[in-house]
């Protein structure tokens, strides 16, 4: 088990490294910096100003050299400067992520808490009118997207309550810390409960045909007890696979998402870093939301073996 | 006829039809039977006869749809399990009346572990603490002699053996000491060796706690050793009942005659054995087109034209011998 885990994080090592090349080249290859950018706002060039501050900003350097720059001021926790704001990168970043953290935390405590227990109840009565019902309200969770829902939950909200959620960093009650997180947070996860519930669904059909849950049954256990005990325990595990891919999902939901609700966390800042190529900010914030999927990743086949005792990590 | 109050099960006209796309078919037409306490009672037949329909339908887990009891009483010590709400049932279950499934490799619950499955089964019939449950649990485990039960009731079904797991759902199916015990083809997934250890350890329990057994297989020589009484059954009927004993002296039925000729004889040292097994000529017919006479005319070496219109009703051929052929009394002759 311990040269598993060993052999396991060397290897996430390499991935995040292999991301980390793909990131910063990617961004290159995107056509016009930030300086191209400032000096087509300012309407004026001058190709010795220019010059000048490509050399301040350090991008007139061979890539490599940049590459290098950026890599080992992260290892040693130095994550340059925004090139916007002028502030540590840092700075910009961390106050930012418990935000998008509740808001990705609440979508996926969302999507599970409805999904599994309506996939259940579709498998368990299947055919019947439910199951139809929530087969149709699950589709048209795959089918929507977030930003439209989000629009439309905040004309309704308007409509009927003459007002919409704003956010508040610091709400003053019950009510405004749910509308804030809350709301944005269905919005998102919707589209991942309704996966979650399909994925439930079949899973669960699949289970309750075998041997064990006759078994179950010939002891005299109550529905409830063959469902839920016998059955979800062994059909989960599909179910956790397609929480963790939501998980590292999530980002581009809530990208949107912020936007429209005009939240101030990561994935709204990441677009609006991206839009002014702003190097420190972008590489950092996805190196980060990498680093995320992949313990996502490593999280989901860890709860396998918690899950299913036939799966043992081994050397 | 036994004494009636010594009967632990008393099925009557028992009627189980499933609703199929092809059509209806009575999967159980019409079938009687007793159990007597202590007693094991064999129901053989090839598959698809409805032996494991009979023995779902007695713990009425019959899958509904398709299936359905359409007829009948199951009296298991006089209550009749059909008249029962589904709550009243679930009491019964694993209770009085319980099962040992085919399949050891997967009738257990891969992820629960193999005491707790046991526990369950105590703790949903007796109020008992987690403690004591677990107490009977692991003394259930050493009854069907699986050694070191306490450190094997901390294990899950894929760390015990095809036998120990057939072990431990005996030991499952016995935990609430239930008046009647069905085993549904209990060894035919084990190995040969195993086989016979299985097989001996359910007689020894039935006879050590009194328990009914109604025995499903197709394998005659597990009826010759276990049985008292044998049921014959095709396409969902009874074709004939009788003692083994008698059963196997002087069958009644050419169904059960052709069964018996099929089993392949260990041939006498310096005789060649026969190039070719016996086998009943045809196939089991299908449920939804039944002939309107015998079920078996069709394949029948004695059938004549009456066996084809009309079914032939069961008849005591003495000492509670039964047998549905109007040939029967032929059948002694030929064989």
């Amino acid at each position: 088990m311990f040269a598993y885990l060993v052999r396991r994080l060397l290897l996430m090592l390499v991935t995040l490294f292999g991301i980390s090349v793909v990131i910063f080249f990617l961004l290159r290859i995107v056509p016009g910096n930030i300086v191209d950018i400032l000096f087509a706002a300012a309407g004026y060039v001058d190709p010795a100003d220019k010059v000048d501050l490509e050399k301040q900003l350090g991008i007139d350097q061979p890539l490599v050299v940049q590459y290098l720059h950026w890599i080992g001021g992260l290892l040693h926790g130095d994550l340059g400067y925004s090139y916007v704001s002028e502030k540590p990168a840092l700075q910009e970043i961390l106050p930012r992520i418990p935000i998008t953290a509740r808001l990705a935390g609440l979508a996926l405590l969302f999507s599970a808490s409805i999904g599994i227990p309506l996939g259940v109840i579709s498998a368990v009565k299947q055919g019947s009118r439910i199951d139809y019902a929530l087969r149709v309200v699950s589709l048209s969770g795959l089918s929507l997207p977030s930003f439209w829902l989000g629009l439309l939950v905040l004309t309704a909200s308007v409509a009927m309550f003459g007002q919409m959620p704003i956010f508040n960093a610091n709400p003053r009650s019950f009510g405004e810390a749910f509308a804030t997180y809350c709301i944005p947070a269905m919005v998102v996860g919707f589209r991942s409960s309704a996966l979650t519930m399909r994925i439930t669904r079949s899973s669960m059909l699949e289970v309750l045909r075998q041997d064990y849950i006759r078994t179950a049954r010939a002891k005299g256990a109550s529905d409830a007890a063959v469902n839920y005990h016998h059955a979800l325990k062994n059909a989960i595990l599909p179910v956790i696979t397609v929480i963790g891919i939501e998980a590292a999902f999530l980002i581009g939901g809530l990208i949107v998402t912020e936007t429209v609700f005009n939240i101030p966390g990561v994935a709204r800042f990441l677009v609006e870093a991206i839009r002014w190529r702003d190097y420190p900010i972008v590489q950092n914030l996805v190196m980060f939301i990498a680093v995320v999927v992949v313990f996502a990743n490593f999280t989901v086949d860890m709860l396998y073996a918690v899950f299913d005792p036939r799966i043992r990590y081994t050397d | 006829m036994a004494d009636r109050s010594d009967l632990v099960l008393d099925v009557k006209n028992l009627k189980t039809v499933f609703f199929t796309n092809s059509g209806l078919f009575k999967a159980v037409d019409d079938l009687s039977f007793t159990v007597k306490r202590g007693e094991t009672l064999a129901i053989v037949g090839e598959s698809g006869c409805g032996k494991s329909v009979t023995a779902l339908s007695l713990m009425r887990l019959v899958p509904d749809p398709p299936g359905r009891i359409v007829d009948g009483s199951v009296l298991l010590e006089g209550t009749d399990l059909l008249a029962l709400n589904e709550t009243e049932m679930r009491k019964i279950r694993g209770n009085r009346i319980s099962m040992i499934f085919q399949e050891p490799m997967t009738s257990l619950n891969p992820v629960i572990r193999i005491g707790d499955q046991i526990i369950e089964a105590v703790r949903l019939h007796r109020n008992l603490s987690s403690r004591e449950a677990k107490d009977i649990a692991v003394e259930m485990l050493r009854l069907v002699r699986i050694p070191e039960p306490a450190r094997r009731a901390k294990e899950y079904p894929h760390q015990l053996s095809g036998g120990m797991r057939q072990r431990a759902m005996i030991a499952m199916a016995l935990a609430c000491r239930p008046a009647l015990l069905i085993a549904d083809e209990p060894t035919t997934a084990l190995d040969v060796t195993i086989q016979a250890q299985i097989l001996a350890l359910i007689l020894d329990l039935q006879k050590e706690l009194g328990t009914g057994l109604v025995l499903i297989t197709h394998d005659l020589g597990v009826v010759a050793q276990a049985a008292q009484r044998v049921i014959v059954m095709y396409a969902g009927r009874k074709v004939e009942e009788a003692g083994v004993e008698a059963l196997f002296a002087a069958p009644r039925h050419p169904y059960t005659r052709g069964l018996m000729a099929s089993i392949p004889a260990v041939p006498a040292p310096g005789v060649a054995a026969p190039a070719r097994l016996n086998e009943i000529p045809g196939t089991v017919p299908s449920l939804v087109r039944l002939p309107k006479g015998c079920a078996f005319a069709p394949r029948c070496p004695l059938a004549v034209k009456r066996c084809e219109a009309e079914y032939p009703p069961l008849t005591d051929w003495g000492g509670g011998h039964l047998a549905a052929c109007w040939r029967a009394a032929d059948v002694a002759e030929v064989a």
